[in-house]
Order: structure tokens, then sequence, then C-alpha cells
């Protein structure tokens, strides 16, 4: 196992542990991805054509590299030459809205700061990930808020050895609201439906999927890790149309960071939203109620289901929902095994 | 390649950009014998010269039976669709009369000609609605999920439903639908390079929209090869990738202001009840929405692939750049300007210490 990243740092206050954490980082080097406290400083490989294009590019001077304050210099160009390549435009999106570099440089760093110091996430079976190439990654989903597809998508390209982007696949939901949808997009989400599923496994890419939904993330603490129903199995379907394996995902931990302890159906309804929930500190705390719990986060992928040999049989809807049933049945003997190598959900 | 239009070729809408444009194309090519522009408007004279070597006749939708069966046409280019209501001539009553009403006239008109062998339909990837459950990228066989709000997508509907009938009922001729994504260059002029060429530009607050465009010079290029050879089907025609719309406002140097979507309708609306033709609510659900089409079957029938969505912007931008507020050149400026400064300052801190 390749877990060598400090599961045992007990959570701190996040600004103290981003000040600290930079002098660190000279030391060893490039073996991890940089934490800094700001986003803009983590830029470490301007974007080609950007720089091409302009035939602008702040040059870091190299007479005087050894110098102890020019690692300081050459981020601050750095930083600099980010915000006007984000400024300019000078950046390439893709059909479905996903913006690498803004995920790379600024959503990604500041999701792992929950990913390692707040969760203290450990992963494991990361080498059944195709290195290049298409799958379908399926998780199982709760947590009140979709944190959980964040964290799988932040563990996935902090320890695939490509740093591959993992592209979730979520609820109408996400689309219909304003920001959120726009953030979803930039960050390579899109709407869960078989075109989106099938044109992106197609063109070679990880896929995330949580055929729960809502049914999982919205379910009672009571209820904790007993997976909800596969709905229609049309992510299997999808997989099977474009032959391509499935990953079971197990996740632990997120369920413990907003227990939902009752859920006021009116309210819901009046907002339009699936639940409404009721957590030890939400609503009673207001906007302090919103802080996760830090509980403690075991992360499995397991062995691939391959799919190709059933590409002929995605219309059979036994072969699919047999599929489902198997994909599942994977993910929920994982979370028991998962469950007894952590018997304190909010231990070290 | 089969069927070269030899007779005559009827186009409408010809006192417009793309129909004068492509009324100009089609006469000075001698594979086609005689173009006749039909439009119950005179063109306006920044196109009169383009309109030497065709004929015109003046007349609405309701005359086109007796000129398609006068000529003989043999291929019937219907480009005379309004995008955007213009309160100077009739607003959204005019408009969908046109739009709707015009094509079914002429669609019938079509039905009775026994010589016609092709028609070419103008329409627009805004027949795909506008849905929050859309998938991100439409291709041809794509269904609209809702009936869009804007009138102009609500009309191309009405058509493609009208060219349907019309293919079953003549599959003799040869029937192009031309699913345009929204013109852009640095001669065209419409409502999208209106909104991009002002300094301020509103935008959805909360909404990034996916965005494509057509250079206007490829629009014309595949409506001429669509009366030339035979390419009967529906095409999405766009520039292949994306921008998204705050990128296309930085790429134009402009500064975005977002509204919240009700006050952007309500906006709308009032401008439109001012009398000045605006951003309608065609406009504000591709705002927030977005629209992003598969080319795949364009490129392989035509074997043509057009300008790139960015490389179409990046003409427009170029055609435009009087108006840029942040030019790409100012901002590499205050980063050098930006950059010297620090360094200067660490510098005498560290001669200091």
């Amino acid at each position: 196992m390749n877990d060598d990243h400090r599961p045992d740092r007990p959570p701190r206050k996040s600004t103290r542990k981003a000040a600290r954490r930079a002098p660190a980082q000279k030391t060893n080097g490039t073996v991890r991805p940089t934490i800094l406290p700001t986003t803009e400083f983590v830029v470490d490989s301007p974007s080609t054509n950007g720089a091409a294009r302009n035939g602008h590019k702040a040059p870091p001077p190299p007479a005087v590299l050894d110098h102890p304050g020019d690692v300081w210099d050459d981020r601050v160009a750095r930083g600099l030459a980010f915000l006007r390549r984000r400024l300019a435009g000078d950046y390439e999106v893709d059909e479905f809205g996903f913006d690498p570099e803004l995920t790379d440089k600024v959503f990604l760093p500041l999701l792992r700061l929950l990913y390692r110091d707040w969760f203290r996430t450990e992963v494991y079976g990361v080498e059944n990930l195709p290195a290049n190439g298409p799958a379908l990654v399926v998780g199982n989903h709760s947590g009140t808020v979709a944190l959980d597809a964040l964290m799988l998508a932040t563990a996935l390209n902090d320890r695939t050895p490509n740093h591959r982007h993992l592209r979730l696949l979520g609820a109408d939901l996400v689309f219909r609201m304003p920001i959120v949808s726009e953030l979803a997009r930039k960050s390579g989400g899109t709407v869960a439906c078989n075109p989106d599923a099938e044109r992106l496994l197609r063109t070679g890419e990880l896929v995330g999927v949580f055929p729960e939904g809502f049914k999982g993330v919205g379910k009672q603490y009571a209820q904790r890790y007993k997976l909800q129903r596969f709905g229609r199995g049309g992510f299997v379907s999808a997989a099977l149309r474009t032959g391509t394996p499935i990953v079971p995902a197990a996740i632990v931990g997120a369920e413990e960071i907003y227990p939902m302890l009752a859920d006021i159906k009116p309210l819901a309804r009046l907002l339009g939203l699936p639940y409404f929930p009721v957590t030890p500190t939400f609503p009673w705390l207001g906007p302090l109620g919103m802080v996760p719990l830090p509980s403690k986060w075991l992360i499995e992928f397991s062995a691939p289901i391959p799919t190709a040999h059933l590409q002929d049989q995605a219309d059979d809807p036994l072969v699919v929902f047999n599929l489902a049933d198997q994909v599942r049945e994977t993910i929920q003997q994982t979370l028991h095994t998962l469950l007894e190598r952590r018997p304190d959900p909010f231990g070290r | 390649m089969r069927s070269r239009p030899t007779g005559s070729v009827v186009v409408t809408g010809v006192s417009r950009f793309l129909g004068a444009h492509v009324a100009a194309r089609l006469a000075a090519d001698d594979r086609i014998g005689r173009v006749v522009g039909l439009d119950p408007h005179a063109p306006p004279p920044e196109f009169a010269h383009l309109l030497d070597g065709v004929e015109q006749v003046r007349g609405d939708a309701g005359s086109a039976s007796t000129v398609i069966a006068d000529l003989e046409a043999e291929a019937v280019v219907h480009l005379a669709l309004i995008t955007a209501p213009d309160q100077r001539h009739g607003g959204r009553a005019a408009m969908k009369e046109q739009n709707v009403i015009g094509t079914m006239q002429l669609l019938a008109a079509c039905q009775q000609a026994p010589r016609l062998r092709k028609l070419v339909m103008r329409s627009s990837t805004a027949a795909y609605g506008a849905s929050f459950r859309d998938p991100a990228v439409f291709t041809e066989d794509t269904e609209p999920r809702e009936v869009p709000r804007g009138g102009f997508a609500r009309d191309i509907l009405d058509i493609e439903g009208y060219v349907r009938g019309f293919r079953r009922r003549r599959p003799d001729v040869t029937a192009t639908v031309l699913r345009f994504a929204p013109f852009i260059g640095s001669n065209a002029d419409t409502t999208l390079t209106r909104y991009f060429a002002r300094p301020v530009v509103p935008t959805v607050l909360g909404r990034d929209p996916r965005l494509q465009f057509l250079h206007i010079e490829d629009a014309l290029e595949i409506v001429h090869r669509s009366v030339v050879d035979d390419h009967a089907g529906t095409f999405n025609v766009a520039g292949a990738g994306v921008l998204s719309l705050s990128q296309a406002i930085r790429r134009a140097g402009r500064i975005p202001v977002p509204v919240l979507e009700p006050g952007l309708s309500a906006a709308s609306n009032l401008v439109r009840n001012l009398g000045r033709s605006g951003y309608g609510l065609d406009q504000v659900d591709l705002f927030v929405h977005g629209r992003v089409v598969d080319t795949t079957r364009l490129v392989e029938e035509f074997d043509y692939t057009p300008r790139s969505t960015a490389d179409a912007f990046d003409d427009f931008v170029s055609g435009h750049r009087g108006g840029a507020v942040l030019a790409r050149e100012q901002l590499a400026i205050a980063e050098r300007a930006i950059l010297d400064g620090i360094r200067q300052a660490r510098a005498t801190v560290q001669e200091k210490a």
C-alpha cells in the first residue's frame, strides 16, 4: 500500500496549518502537490498555448536561482502570469465546460485541504484505476451534502500517476442552481444522462457516478452505510454500450460529516429541495452548522468489472440489473471491511 | 454531385445580410443558371451592389407560389427568417408572421412545384430548446425536452415541423435543413455581435454558459454547397470547440456585469416595450443554458470543417478592437509593471537587511 500521506496528522486550524506547510515545501521539493496559503501561487506549469499566443511569459531570472528568496520571485511571477491568462481569457474549456487550468490551480488545492487535513483520507486500491483510457467509477453516496463526490475526485487526482480528473455526473438540481451549476461545469461535471456519460467514456475519460442519487445523500444517520436502491441502472447501460470497465468505489466517512437526524419535508417542498436536513449543528448554529464534522475517511477502489464482452447486450434489462447488483454488492461488502478497519468514526 | 440545379434558384430574404451574400455567391457560380431573389423589401444600399447578377422580385411568401411556378424553379433556398423582433417593422407579431406563416406559404408553393428538386432551409441550433436536463452536447437526433421561452426558438420548432411534413409529402425533393449556431465575424451584424461590441456586457449572475459560434463566411460556404451538391438531411452547423461566455467577454476585452436572471428578463421586456430591439428571452435562455452541438455529421457529409468557435470569435475581436476596455496588451504591461515593482521592493528590503 502506498498510503504514505500522513494519516496520523491531527486536524488543526486551517489558516495556521497552511502557513506552516510553506517552509516544509522548500525542503522536500516537488514530491507531492503543493498546498499554499494563496492558491494562485500554486501554479507550476503555465498553460502552454496561452503564454505562447501572447508571446509574453513572466521569465524567472535564472541568474539568481540558488538565492534563497528566488522561490518567491518565481511564485509571484507565475501567479501574475496565471492572473493575466485568466483575465485575458487565454485558457481552454472543453465542450462540457471543463476548465482544467482553473480546476488544477484553484479548486483542487482548496479541496485538498479538506481531503488531507480535515478528513485525513486514506485511499486503497488506486491500481484498480486505469492509467489511461476510460472507466466508470461507481460510488456510494452519503453525507447530506455531496462532499463525497468532490473528495473522490480529489483522491483520484491526488493518487493516480497521471493526476487524472474524475468527470462527475450530477443531478439536474445541481445544474438548476446558479453559481453551483457554474462551478460544477468548470470542475468537469455534467448532467447525469446517458448521452453525456457515453460521450465522456468514448473520449477516454474517467467518469464518476452515484447511482443512489438523492436517496443516498438524503438518508438519515440511522441508515448509515446501508446502500440504497440503484435506480434504473442507466450507468450500467452507458458502460455496456461503450465497453468500459466499471470500478466500484466504497467511501467511508461521508456519513458522519453532517449526520442527518430528521428531514423537514414541508420546508423542503417549499424550497424545491429533495430534503431539508436537521443535523446536531444545523440549522441551530446557523452558518457554523455548515462546517462538516471532521470524520476519518477511507476510500477503496475495488477490482474493475469488465463489460467489453457484454457490449451487444446493453439493451437487455436482465444483464443490466445483474451487473448493477454485482456493483452494489461489491461496494456494500467493501464498506463493511472498511468500517471494521475504522472503529472510531472520528479517530485519527 | 448528382443533381446540380442548372435551372433557376429562388433565394428568399435577399434584403438581409445572409440572403444577399448567398444570392451573390450563387449568381457568381456559372454552374447555376438563374438566381432570383424574393423579398418584400428592397435591399439596403450596402447590399445593392452584391445583387447585380441577381434578378429581384418584390413580394412576400404569399406570392411565392406564382414566382416558383412561373420560373419553374429547381431549387429554393429559404433564408428569410427574423431572429429578433424589430419594433420599427412590426415587432414580434411581424416576426412570427414572416417566420412561421411565411415558411408555411413557401412550403405550400414548393409542394405544388413539379420541377423542384431541392430545398435548403435555414434553421438554428435554438431548435434544441433549453432545459436543465439537456445533455451537454446536442446531436441532430436530440429531441427538445422543454418548449423554449424565446419567440425565435419557438418559431424554429414550428418551421422544422413544417419541413418534416413537406419531406413526407415530397420525398423526391432533396431537403437540407441547416441548424446554424449564432453567426459571428468581423463584418457580421447580429444581436450577439452588437452585444459583444458594447464595452460593458450584462450576463446572468451565477451562470457561465458554453457558447459556440459560426463564422459567417463558413455559413455562406455551407449554404452554397447545399445548393450545388446533394446533402439531404438535417445538419448542425457550428465551429468546433467551445468558449464560455466569461471567456469570450475577456477575450474581447469587455467588462461583464452579472445581473440576477429575473432582473435580466424584466430588463429585456422593458427594453422591448420602450421600442428598442434588444435582447429577448432567446438571449436570456442562451445565457442561462448555453448551447453546444456536435458537428460530426456536417463534417463527414460536406467534407468541410468550419473555422473553430475560438478562431471565428478571434476574427470578430480583431474587427472590434476599438471598443476593448481591457486589451490583452494592457494586461501584459500591467503584469510586467507589478512584477518589476515587487522585485524592486524586495531588492531594497534585502539590501537593508
